[in-house]
């Protein structure tokens, strides 16, 4: 895991997903921007799953439990994609809250993958 | 004299749905990882983790799939929820030897935001307001909303 683009990661998903649930409160449908917002979280955590395959290649491990932070990893990547789904199929402004839970809970998932990565010592 | 079942997949029960599947994964993803790393080191807690993350599958099944059976299975898998929350919740504070490795409901579930607190109340409240109702044949055509 590179410390920055964990950064980033959570500085893309946790705005798309107050957006996504502000506009669908709002009463948006979802569209091309939240879609896209959450297709950008997804574009994240798969360059995360690359970099996380190659970075103990370079001496960059995970200080935490490897096998935890690939569950992690895994569900997280899941849930966008289930998430535009979602929006495909039932086009109401509850699929757009639906998008923006799904970006915060992939926040808060990678800030626990952050912390398994960086601070805990197993 | 027939009854009728509300969906509970509408508008904003949709939101509950989903923050329920959310659940369902988080809670599989804890206990897949739990029993994979290390079952012995604490067998009760992480059984326990296994029986939550089933729960929350039949839970949101339960949500989503019309009918009457299936909404008294998600009364019976909400209203287990919260008892879990509120039972293991207190014997994690008073207890704490009794739960060393953490499962959803530890600590009222403070890992997860609280969510597996709030989250069964809320589905009740949705429940109740979706319950079937009876209706006479004569005003079934008008009262349906």
């Amino acid at each position: 895991m590179i410390e920055w683009f964990a950064w980033a990661q959570l500085a893309v998903a946790i705005p798309a997903g107050l957006l996504c649930i502000g506009l669908g409160l709002f009463g948006r449908r979802p569209a091309d921007l939240t879609m896209g917002a959450t297709a950008l979280v997804e574009v994240l955590l798969v360059v995360q799953l690359v970099v996380a395959l190659l970075a103990p290649a370079f001496g960059n491990t995970a200080s935490g439990s490897g096998l935890e932070f690939w569950v992690y990893l895994v569900t997280a990547a899941v849930i966008p994609p289930l998430a535009i789904v979602w929006g495909l199929v039932d086009r109401t402004r509850w699929s757009t809250v639906v998008l923006g839970v799904a970006n915060l809970a992939v926040a808060v998932m990678v800030y626990r993958m952050y912390q398994i990565w960086f601070v805990q010592v197993a | 004299m027939t009854t009728t079942t509300p969906s509970r997949s509408t508008g904003i029960g949709r939101v509950l749905i989903a923050v329920y599947a959310l659940l369902a994964l988080a809670a599989t993803g804890r206990s897949v990882f739990q029993i994979l790393d290390d079952f012995a080191e604490a067998p009760v807690a992480y059984a326990l983790s296994a029986l939550a993350a089933v729960v929350y599958i039949v839970a949101t099944v339960a949500l989503v799939t019309p009918g009457a059976a299936w909404y008294r299975v998600a009364w019976i898998t909400i209203s287990f929820e919260l008892a879990g929350v509120l039972v293991v919740g207190l014997l994690s504070i008073v207890d704490p030897v009794l739960f060393p490795a953490k499962t959803v409901w530890s600590m009222f579930g403070r890992g997860y935001a609280f969510v597996p607190l709030v989250l069964p109340v809320l589905g009740m409240l949705w429940l109740y307001r979706r319950r079937p109702r009876a209706s006479a044949p004569t005003a079934a055509g008008t009262t349906a909303a």
